[in-house]
């Protein structure tokens, strides 16, 4: 954790992980014992194919029910030995399939014929739930249509380079997805986005319109991205109403690899940063869990300390060393219970550091104080909670320790819901 | 899928950048402290008999209110103690012991914790304290009549501002600024060494505590308007540096304009609101009633703080 320095009068700075030359090659993680899938629906009753017992096959589709859209994909051989549900973020309810695996692979073949005719069907069929995690809906969704696809390659939070990295190992597979998502959705303008820095290494290389963000914390945040791309910032409809679509590099990749070898990928880059801040790359089925990769790199956890999903600035913490590496894990940060800074319910005392270090010119002094109140849409429509891009440098320098970044968070999840609920009145 | 192991968890960032509360109100008392040795130095025991009684007494206030309150207890975080230290300051070194117990009865009482403790007080609770004094017992903050009995060597042993409001800047022309600077005048226990509350405020502003646009604009402000009058007429009004080394233009400006809650954040308002102190300030002692204009300056600011903190940068992305 960077401090802040004796003399305060210069806002702290950070900057985003440029691709080193030398990058290590990944440490190939083994077949764990168990591999855990999530399948993002609630568990209501068990579908015929999917029981307790049922063998499956490396790359097949998991479904709760027939003709479901929601599906996990094995990412090994073996049978299931678990179907539970699971309480995800913000009180979604999804569900757990563990799979005991099998020493061998036994790849499925269903995609490998549906992989004959790329379309946009195939592609939320079997890739929604590929590593990098492609959301294949908005591209079907004929009411907002989408104009712009853009390829999000920086990285997302500080200390993290697998966006990088891979855009380095897998160019060709990137080159593949691309056409596949120019093929499929008639798109043509497609957008990568690439810290400034490292245009010349990709620049020609791949079949895209290449745009070069700051490597400043935080101009390569997605929203950040968005507003440099567009000079808007979507309010509560979401992202999806402005006609630009966010791609990360690993799905892309992921797409062009699949439609190459007619196989779905299952494994997946991570970051692990160990408590000494020290990177190690690894190549991880995904469902793996956690404690699985932190073996194998030597970090020892211990009560109290912390594993986040992602990095410090934006990531997730999770509460066991059992939970899996999602199909959008990017990286494992483990933090040491005595670098951990605790939150606290102190009052804010306008001392205005969260405003100047804001890059979105948000009032955050005022915002906090309806945020806290729950009032979340008079923060919305008098304190610019949609300009927030979401970098939480305003937690990070608060003198009073408000979570101020879960507010926002929070609030912007609280109006989403008032919205669908009248959505759903109406119709 | 329940681990032995207990993991913490928190929503991000995970960073933090190590500030708290506690720091600023050690560092700033830090900031004030040569000031106040500077006061014991010349005052001897009652100065520091006062410093000590206001600091216990705001920290007891604090306590008594957070118990009365039933909210958790927030005296650790040492900004009751602050408010005690800096209404000693600007109090005569020959303050009462009630005096001062109702000055920090007021600031930390009246002044913040019925608005529902730090960072809600609307208004500098040293400054209200402080004006609420000097409206309701006149004499023990006339520093003329509180000194009385101190042997002082002083160039002039009566108050610089209170000579110049009676008998015009011709009976403040001897003193050097030199010696103002030193804090050889008449007049608060710490607020008189400008040497020792710039050293302090300085300290404040690298360490990035207080915000150096709002001191420098008071002090601007009080210097530039002093300036005009002082041009417009030098019979009638004292020079600007003269107006900048007397009173509590100096703790004013580092210390009272500065207090986080009732200021504002953004850069261009933060010129306005110190720049309108520090003219308030050089009006209410070249035109108004009272000898010292800081104290109600920096309530007259503390008022319209609300209203030009809402000058602020438009935030990105807002399509109207």
């Amino acid at each position: 954790m960077r401090k802040r320095t004796f003399f305060g009068l210069s806002k702290p700075s950070f900057h985003y992980e440029l691709a080193t030359a030398a990058v290590a090659d990944p440490v190939a993680i083994p077949t764990p014992e168990t591999v855990t899938l999530y399948i993002k629906q609630e568990l209501k009753r068990t579908s015929s194919s999917l029981k307790v017992g049922t063998s499956v096959k490396t790359g097949q589709r998991l479904v709760l029910n027939e003709g479901d859209d929601i599906c996990a994909i094995s990412s090994a051989t073996g049978t299931i030995c678990a179907i539970t549900p699971f309480l995800a973020d913000y009180g979604r309810a999804w569900t757990t399939v563990t799979i005991k695996t099998e020493g061998s692979d036994i790849p499925d073949t269903e995609f490998a014929e549906a992989s004959q005719e790329p379309s946009l069907e195939t592609l939320n069929r079997y890739l929604a739930a590929s590593p990098g995690e492609p959301d294949i809906g908005p591209l079907m969704d004929a009411r907002n249509p989408v104009h712009t696809i853009v390829i999000y390659g920086g990285n997302a939070d500080l200390l993290i380079d697998t966006s990088l990295y891979l855009f380095k190992q897998s160019a060709e597979a990137i080159n593949a997805g691309i056409e596949i998502l120019r093929k499929t959705t008639g798109i043509e303008d497609i957008v990568i986005v690439i810290p400034e820095e490292s245009v010349q290494n990709y620049s020609g290389h791949l079949d895209a319109r290449m745009q070069p963000v700051s490597s400043q914390y935080p101009y390569a945040q997605p929203l950040m991205v968005l507003h440099q791309l567009t000079g808007r910032l979507p309010d509560e409809k979401g992202m999806a109403s402005m006609g630009v679509h966010f791609i990360r590099a690993e799905a892309v990749a992921a797409i062009g690899q699949a439609f190459s070898s007619g196989r779905l990928p299952v494994e997946k880059a991570v970051a692990v940063i160990d408590k000494q801040g020290v990177r190690h790359m690894a190549r991880a089925r995904v469902g793996t869990p956690v404690g699985v990769l932190l073996k194998t790199f030597d970090v020892q956890v211990n009560d109290q300390d912390k594993i986040i999903f992602g990095g410090p600035m934006t990531g997730n913490a999770i509460y066991s060393e059992d939970l899996p590496i999602r199909a959008d894990t990017d990286a494992i940060l483990v933090q040491d219970k005595s670098v951990i800074s605790l939150y606290s319910d102190y009052p804010c005392i306008n001392c205005g550091d969260c405003v100047r270090i804001c890059p979105a010119n948000v009032p955050v002094n005022l915002l906090v104080r309806f945020l806290e109140a729950g009032q979340y849409t008079e923060g919305a429509d008098l304190y610019d909670l949609y300009s927030c891009i979401e970098c939480g440098l305003c937690s990070y320098v608060c003198v009073s320790r408000i979570p101020i970044y879960q507010y926002i968070k929070l609030a912007k999840f609280e109006i989403g819901r008032i919205i669908s609920a009248e959505e759903m009145n109406e119709q | 899928m329940n681990s032995k192991k207990m993991l913490i968890v928190s929503h991000a960032p995970f960073w933090h950048d190590g500030s708290g509360i506690p720091e600023r109100s050690y560092h700033t008392i830090i900031a004030a402290l040569p000031a106040a040795c500077v006061g014991i130095a010349y005052y001897g025991a009652p100065a520091l008999g006062v410093i000590s009684l206001a600091i216990a007494s705001a920290i007891l206030w604090e306590l008594l209110l957070n118990y009365a309150s039933k909210r958790p207890i927030t005296v650790g975080n040492g900004n009751a103690a602050l408010i005690g230290l800096l209404i000693a300051m600007v109090l005569p070194a020959s303050a009462p012991w009630w005096l001062v117990l109702i000055g920090t009865f007021l600031a930390i009482v009246i002044g913040m914790q019925i608005f529902g403790g730090i960072g809600a007080n609307p208004f500098n609770p040293v400054a209200l304290a402080i004006a609420i004094l000097m409206v309701s017992y006149k004499s023990h903050l006339d520093f003329d009549a509180a000194l009385v009995n101190f042997s002082l060597d002083f160039p002039s042993t009566t108050d610089p501002l209170a000579a110049l409001k009676a008998f015009g800047p011709a009976a403040v022309e001897n003193l050097r600024p030199v010696d103002l600077l030193m804090g050889r005048q008449v007049g608060g226990l710490g607020s008189t060494c400008g040497l020792a509350i710039a050293i302090g405020g300085i300290y404040l502003i690298l360490r990035g505590i207080i915000r150096w646009e709002i001191s420098i604009a008071f002090i601007l402000g009080v210097f530039i308007s002093a300036m005009l009058f002082n041009m417009s007429d030098p019979v009638r009004y004292a020079p600007p540096a003269f107006h900048l080394l007397t009173g509590y233009t100096l703790i004013g400006a580092f210390f009272l304009a500065t207090e986080s809650s009732s200021s504002p954040v953004n850069f261009i308002p933060m010129l306005v609101y110190g720049a309108l102190g520090g003219v308030m300030t050089v009006l209410i002692r070249n035109i108004g009633a009272y000898v010292d204009g800081v104290i109600f300056a920096i309530l007259l600011i503390n008022l319209i703080n609300p209203l030009v903190d809402k000058i602020r940068p438009k935030a990105i992305g807002k399509v109207a």
